[in-house]
């Protein structure tokens, strides 16, 4: 998938790769795709509640070896 | 749609009480509400300039796990059950704890109250130091971060009264 801006939040904790993802998001203009990869397993349930309550459509989440991956619209 | 309001009163002191303010607020931030937090009493160290009057106690704290964050596996997995009565008595016991502790931290990627406590304040999180207890506990304006406004019980009704969430941290 095509992306605008990459996150790397590998090894962060709860609540910083959701503050990090709305900075990114806050540097990218309405429609641009932000990608984040997060190895919180806790983050799949944060980035669905993030998208759901901001507006920001959650394009994608991935899951593999350990790694969890988001695609985020900008709203 | 209305933004969202969240207030939270902090009332407590230590290294670990310190993160569930810090960490809603900020969050709330990021999930656009508009955020206020009033701290009183022990609340107020966590508004200081100088955090490192903040330390984590397991005297007396049962569900507390006391694990090492550094060795190999077998050894950090051990559960260190120390006794009340020796935790007590031992000197520097709490700063020993709070080092240890500030290492887990780390090793988890957990943020700093240091850390999470600027987000808040880049994430505009309205700061309220209790007047009261600035004045009961002694403390000086000086003695606290910049950008803090200073109140009482009716200033954090202004804006809990029609808040959409409010917590006592």
């Amino acid at each position: 998938m095509n992306f605008d801006k990459e996150l790397d939040a590998r090894g962060l904790n709860c609540p910083l790769p959701i503050l990090r993802c709305k900075k990114s998001l806050g540097e990218l203009t309405t429609g641009q795709v932000l990608k984040i990869v997060a190895t919180d397993p806790g983050a799949i349930k944060d980035f669905e509640a993030f998208s759901k309550q901001t507006g920001n459509e959650l394009l994608s989440s991935a899951q593999a070896g350990g790694e969890f991956t988001f695609f985020m619209k900008k709203k | 749609m209305d933004q969202k309001k969240l207030a939270i009163i902090a009332t407590k002191g230590t290294l670990d009480w310190a993160y569930p303010p810090f960490i809603l607020a900020s969050t709330a931030a990021a999930l656009d509400y508009s955020v206020e937090i009033f701290f009183t009493f022990y609340g107020l160290q966590l508004v200081r300039k100088d955090l490192s009057v903040l330390k984590v106690s397991p005297l007396g704290n049962p569900g507390m796990p006391m694990k090492m964050p550094f060795g190999p596996k077998w050894f950090r997995d051990i559960n260190w059950n120390i006794p009340n009565a020796v935790q007590a008595i031992v000197p520097g016991y709490e700063s020993l704890a709070t080092v240890l502790m500030k290492q887990t931290i780390a090793n988890n990627g957990v943020a700093t109250i240091h850390d999470l406590r600027s987000m808040c304040q880049e994430a505009e999180v309205k700061f309220i130091a209790c007047q009261m207890t600035v004045e009961l506990f002694g403390f000086e304006h000086s003695d606290f971060i910049d950008g803090m406004e200073y109140g009482g019980a009716a200033s954090f009704f202004e804006f809990a009264g029609d808040s959409d969430i409010c917590l006592y941290t």
